[in-house]
C-alpha cells in the first residue's frame, strides 16, 4: 500500500544545526502533494547514544514516538538515516518481543498511548522511491540536473544491518539514492565512500579519526569529478558540510565539495529556488555547483 | 550457470596488483569458493587464496566479494548475481590487513589485537570447591562472542581501523566482551578501565559494519555497546566517550531533542580549553552560515534551557523506564 499522508518526526539536526533540512523537506513535500502531519511531542531516537547506557529508555521513547503516529492512524516518516536505523531495531526488538512490549505500552498507558507493532516508517528515500514513485517524480521534473555529477552518501543506519531494515522486500533499498540522482537527470558518481561511515558519532571523543574519515571519503568523490554530494541524514552532513574545513586540515586533501540533502536534490530539479530551500546556509558554498546548474538548458 | 569473476591479484615478489578475469561454466548452487576452487583446478593453478572446512566453521576463506567481506564458502553464487549471469563478482583480498599474495592476508595483526585484549579467564579469590557455576543466561548471552570464528570478515571492514591502526578492532572488542563479561573472571573493572583508554571501546563509530558483515551472529558492535555500558556502571566516566553519552542522555532528559550545542564542551570536558578552542573556527564558520541554533544556549538541567513541548509526559516515560532494566542474573551454589 502507498501513502501520501504521513506522521513527520523531523529528528534533533533539522530542528537545530541543520534548518535548511527542516524546510527543504516541508517545502518539497509540499510540492510533491505528500502531506505531513508533524510530531512536536515526540522525542529524539538517541541515535545509538542514549543505547549505551540506557537501551530501555530509548526503547520506551521511540516506542512512544510510534503510538503518537498511530494515535493520528498515519505511518511515520523520518528525514535522518540514524532516525531510521535506530526506529527499525527499536521495531524488531518489540515485535520479537511480546512480553517487553506490554511492559512498555503499560508506561505508555499513562498518557493513553498504545503502541501495535506493524507501524510503516520510513526515511524520506524509501518513501519517494516506493510511494511516491520515481516516474511520478521523473514527469515533475522541470530542471533536469543534467551534467551535474553527484556522489551518494547513504549513512550507516539506513543500510545496515540489513537483516531488520526491510531488504527481503525492497531488495534494492541500497541502491536508492542512485535510482534517485539518475530519476532526476544527473549523473552517479560511482565511489567506494558512499556506503561507509562519515565519522560523527566520534566527532568528540576522537576528533583525528572523525574528520579523516569525513575527508577521505569527500577527497575521493571529488576525485573522481563530483560536483556535489546527497545525503538522506543530517548527521553525516553535519561532518561532511560543517567540519569540511576542520576535515581539510586534518586530512591534508585539498577538498571543496557542497554536500546537500536529499530533499534539496529534489527540489532544484522539481524548480524550488534554491534560496527557499536555505542552500546559501551551507558552510561549503553551494556557489559553483548552482552555477552550473544555471548554465544548463530548463525543460518547458 | 556461467560465473564471471575479477580477482584482485597481486605478486608478493613485486607487490605490484592488478585484476584477473574468469569465466566459468557451474552448476546452480555453487559458492563462491567453489567457482574459485574450480578456476585453480581447471583454469589458473597460479591464483593463491585460503580454504579448509568449506562449512564455515573454520574461518579460513574470509575475502571480500563484492565489495564486503565474506566467508567465500558461505557465498551462493545465485544470490549476489540474483540470477544475473552477466554480473562480474569481484574478489579481493580482505582490508585492514596487508596482502602476502592474491586472496590470502597476513593476519598477524589480528592476532596481535586479540592477544592484547589477555582473551581467557582470570579468576580472582578462592576456587570453588566443586566447580565453577555461571548463570545459564549469561552463558546463553556470551554464547553470541563464543560462536567467533576468528575469520577477521569484521576487522577487514572496520571503518574505524581504516584510518586508525591502533583501535582495537571488532574481534578483539567482542572476544574482550567475553571475558569480561564471564562472572568466572575476577578482572572486570581493570579490564574495562584498559579497555576505555584510547583505541579502545569508545573510539567505534557505531557503523554497524562488522554486524553486518559478521557470518556467524556475533554482531561485535552490540559487544562493544555492552562493554560501555559495563564501564559505565563500573563508574570509568573520565572520558569522552562515557562524557558524550551523559550528556547527551541528560539532554534528552531535560528537553527532549538533542541540544548539540553544549555536545562538545559536555564531552570533551567543560574546562578543556584548548580542545574547545580549537573547535571555534569550525563554529564561526557554521555561526556565520546561520547553523548555530541559538534556542540551545543555555545547557541542559539549568534554568530556562529549550524543551519541547510536553515535558512532564515525557520524564514519565523515562523515570518508568528504569523497570525495564533485566535483573542481574545471580550465581548460585
Amino acid at each position: 500500500m502507498e501513502y501520501s499522508k504521513w506522521a513527520f518526526w523531523p529528528g534533533c539536526v533539522s530542528k537545530g544545526a541543520a534548518p535548511e533540512l527542516y524546510l527543504a523537506t516541508n517545502r518539497v513535500a509540499k510540492e510533491l502533494g505528500i502531506e505531513l502531519v508533524e510530531l512536536d511531542q515526540a522525542t529524539c531516537t538517541g541515535a545509538g547514544v542514549i543505547q549505551e547506557q540506557n537501551p530501555e529508555m530509548a526503547d520506551a521513547l521511540n516506542a512512544r514516538t510510534f503510538a503518537l503516529a498511530q494515535q493520528l492512524g498515519l505511518p511515520l516518516m523520518n528525514i535522518c538515516s540514524t532516525c531510521q536505523g535506530i526506529e527499525s531495531m527499536v521495531q524488531d526488538k518489540l515485535t520479537k518481543r511480546p512480553e517487553y512490549l506490554a511492559k512498555v505500552n503499560a508506561i505508555l498507558a499513562d498518557e493513553g498511548l498504545h503502541y501495535t507493532p506493524g507501524l510503516v516508517i520510513k526515511n524520506f528515500l524509501w518513501l519517494l522511491v516506493e510511494d511516491f514513485g520515481l516516474d511520478r517524480l521523473k514527469k515533475m521534473v522541470t530542471r533536469p540536473l543534467t551534467g551535474l555529477r553527484v556522489g551518494p552518501f547513504y549513512g550507516c543506519y539506513i543500510l545496515r544491518p540489513s537483516s531488520i531494515l526491510g531488504k527481503e522486500e525492497h531488495p534494492d533499498r541500497d541502491h536508492y539514492l542512485e535510482m534517485v540522482i539518475e530519476a532526476v537527470g544527473a549523473t552517479v558518481v560511482d565511489y567506494e565512500g558512499s556506503k561507509k561511515c562519515c565519522g560523527f558519532p566520534i566527532l568528540t571523543i576522537n576528533r583525528e579519526n572523525s574528520l579523516t574519515q569525513a575527508g577521505n571519503h569527500i577527497h575521493e568523490a571529488q576525485d573522481l569529478g563530483a560536483d556535489a554530494l546527497v545525503s538522506p541524514c543530517p548527521l553525516c552532513h553535519l561532518n561532511l558540510d560543517a567540519q569540511q574545513p576542520a576535515a581539510k586540515q586534518v586530512t591534508g586533501h585539498d577538498i571543496d565539495l557542497p554536500i546537500i540533502h536529499l530533499p534539496q536534490l529534489i527540489g532544484l530539479a522539481i524548480g524550488v529556488p534554491p534560496k527557499e530551500m536555505r542552500m546559501d546556509h551551507h558552510v561549503v558554498s553551494t556557489k559553483k555547483l548552482l552555477e552550473k546548474l544555471a548554465a544548463a538548458p530548463v525543460r518547458a | 550457470m556461467k560465473v564471471k569473476l575479477k580477482v584482485k591479484r597481486t605478486n608478493p615478489e613485486t607487490g605490484q596488483s592488478g585484476y584477473s578475469n574468469y569465466e566459468i561454466e557451474a552448476a546452480e548452487n555453487v559458492t563462491a569458493l567453489d567457482a574459485l576452487i574450480q578456476v585453480r583446478e581447471y583454469e589458473d593453478g597460479s591464483l593463491a587464496l585460503r580454504c579448509s572446512c568449506r562449512s564455515a566453521i573454520c574461518g579460513s576463506c574470509s575475502m571480500r566479494i563484492d565489495g564486503q567481506a565474506r566467508l567465500a564458502c558461505r557465498a551462493k553464487v545465485l544470490a549476489l548475481t540474483r540470477g544475473d549471469e552477466n554480473h562480474e563478482m569481484v574478489v579481493e583480498p580482505m582490508g585492514n590487513m596487508p596482502v602476502i599474495k592474491d586472496l590470502v592476508n597476513d593476519m598477524d595483526s589480528f592476532w596481535s589485537k586479540m592477544r592484547q585484549v589477555d582473551p581467557f579467564l582470570q579468576p580472582e579469590g578462592p576456587e570453588p570447591v566443586a566447580e565453577y557455576r555461571v548463570p545459564n543466561e549469561t552463558m546463553i548471552d556470551l554464547t553470541h562472542t563464543m560462536n567467533c570464528i576468528m575469520c577477521g570478515a569484521c576487522v577487514s571492514d572496520c571503518t574505524v581501523l581504516e584510518v586508525d591502526r591502533n583501535f582495537i578492532a571488532p574481534a578483539a572488542l567482542a572476544k574482550a566482551y567475553r571475558v569480561v563479561a564471564d562472572p568466572r573472571d575476577g578482572h572486570e573493572h581493570d579490564r574495562l578501565e584498559k579497555l576505555s583508554e584510547y583505541g579502545g571501546i569508545w573510539d567505534c563509530t557505531r557503523c554497524n559494519m562488522c554486524v553486518e558483515v559478521c557470518p556467524k551472529g556475533v554482531a561485535p558492535m552490540n559487544r562493544i555497546l555492552q562493554l560501555r555500558e559495563m564501564a559505565l556502571e563500573n563508574g570509568i566516566k573520565n572520558n569522552a566517550g562515557a562524557r558524550h553519552t551523559n550528556i547527551f542522555t541528560k539532554s534528552i532528559e531535560d528537553g527532549g531533542r538533542l541540544n548539540e550545542v553544549w555536545m562538545l564542551p559536555g564531552s570533551v570536558g567543560m574546562f578543556n580549553l584548548p580542545r574547545i578552542l580549537k573547535e571555534m573556527p569550525g563554529a564561526l564558520k557554521m555561526a556565520r552560515a546561520g547553523k548555530l541554533p541559538f534556542a540551545q544556549a543555555i545547557p541542559p538541567g539549568f534554568p530556562g534551557s529549550h524543551k519541547m513541548k510536553g515535558m512532564d509526559r515525557v520524564r514519565n516515560v523515562v523515570r518508568k523506564a528504569a523497570s525495564l532494566k533485566p535483573k542481574k542474573p545471580e550465581v548460585t551454589g
